[in-house]
């Protein structure tokens, strides 16, 4: 599949939600811990050499779980191939569990879940739509219905 | 680059979940736009059609809407969508900052067509949707704050919004909003610190409160750029294309 590399090389370098230097294990079998800065910016998440500036990778983060593995261990899998993970070594447990939280986050379809829900508690608490300020209220995406998807 | 490889060769390719983001492009997760476009090879190309679909912030486009793989994808974070001066009709351009940074020229079937598009496509971003989400959670703790039959409160900013009817406050209420404590450390790069005291009625299901962020250290200038101006950034970006369709619809 044909992507915009250059474009996504730029946002690898946009200011970040989250980034540190994690223990990272590919998901094949037999994949080493390797040293690796991690760094969530958008949907995104980046992992580069630790002394390089440009990524080695990305992963999107859309229809992706994030599971706890073993004390201060993460590993992040694709809804379609759920066996096949991303295993990510924090430095603490508290570190692992703000990673977790962060990459929850970190989805457009959750976003949009979230949008879909504030806009309705606010409709039930002030009769009004708060998106038609932002002249979007009509468009298909925030509606309702979107939640039962 | 590798030492000793010959000049003009890059570096490996940056890796990509690319399965998975395939999956996303054809999963029942909701279509934000669909249709037929013709997309422009390269510069001196010829127009393709294709099927493109939009979710979320991807861009993606098929041989014909009965692929099951899309051709490609265009990721949308970093970019504005303009009307363009072109040979085919119903022309308009999704371009990227920086040098060398690739425009796409896509057209529309029709008008109406191409508008959908501008408006769908200039919204795409993560950074759009978190925006409204988080003004939307500061509205929400606002009126459940205020506690009674609270009136929304108006926006922020000072220029209205195109379309944003000033929300009529009752006498008792002064509109300054809840502002942002001025004593947060500026801790956070382009995101503001969001609250982690909203009140939940129990039974709802919430999304969880956002989590507390970290500095992020050596990688991306601080952007301390506050809401209100961010917000301003994108209303303005709207304001234009506005003019630009009633404008262009004036004309015959």
């Amino acid at each position: 599949m044909r992507y915009n590399e250059k474009e996504l090389q730029a946002l690898s370098r946009q200011p970040a939600e989250m980034a540190a230097e994690l223990g990272m294990r590919g998901p094949k079998k037999g994949s080493v811990l390797k040293r690796r800065l991690v760094k969530l910016v958008v949907n995104f998440l980046f992992y580069f050499r630790t002394d390089e500036a440009e990524p080695v990778g990305a992963l999107l983060l859309e229809r992706c779980r994030v599971t706890r593995e073993e004390p201060g261990t993460f590993s992040i899998s694709f809804v379609e191939d759920p066996e096949r993970k991303y295993h990510f070594e924090c430095s603490s447990e508290e570190q692992c569990q703000e990673w977790m939280e962060a990459l929850r986050w970190a989805s457009y379809e959750f976003m949009r879940r979230s949008l879909i829900f504030y806009r309705n508690e606010i409709q039930k608490v002030t009769g009004k739509d708060p998106l038609e300020q932002f002249g979007i209220s009509e468009e298909a995406r925030f509606q309702l219905s979107g939640l039962q998807a | 680059m590798a030492p000793g490889s010959p000049p003009g060769l890059a570096i490996a390719a940056m890796k990509l979940n690319e399965r998975s983001l395939a999956f996303y492009a054809t999963c029942d997760a909701p279509v934000d736009n669909a249709g037929f476009l013709y997309k422009k090879g390269g510069r001196h190309a010829a127009y393709h059609r294709r099927w493109f679909v939009l979710r979320g912030n991807m861009l993606f486009y098929f041989e014909d809407a009965a692929s099951r793989e899309p051709v490609g994808v265009i990721i949308l974070e970093g970019c504005t969508v303009e009307l363009v001066e072109a040979a085919e009709e119903f022309a308009f351009a999704v371009r990227f900052v920086g040098t060398r940074a690739r425009t796409y020229v896509l057209a529309a079937e029709s008008q109406a067509a191409m508008e959908g598009w501008v408006k769908a496509l200039s919204r795409a971003s993560f950074d759009y949707l978190r925006l409204v989400v988080r003004e939307l959670e500061q509205q929400l703790a606002a009126v459940r704050g205020a506690g009674g039959p609270a009136l929304p409160l108006p926006l922020p900013q000072p220029q209205a919004l195109p379309q944003s009817q000033p929300l009529s406050p009752t006498p008792a209420l002064a509109p300054p909003l809840p502002h942002w404590p001025s004593a947060l450390p500026p801790k956070e790069n382009g995101c503001a610190v969001w609250s982690t005291e909203a009140t939940l009625r129990p039974g709802s299901e919430p999304p969880p409160p956002p989590p507390r962020r970290r500095a992020s250290a050596p990688h991306g200038p601080l952007d301390l750029a506050p809401f209100a101006r961010l917000h301003e950034c994108y209303g303005q970006e709207i304001r234009v294309l506005r003019g630009q369709w009633l404008s262009s619809r004036v004309q015959p």
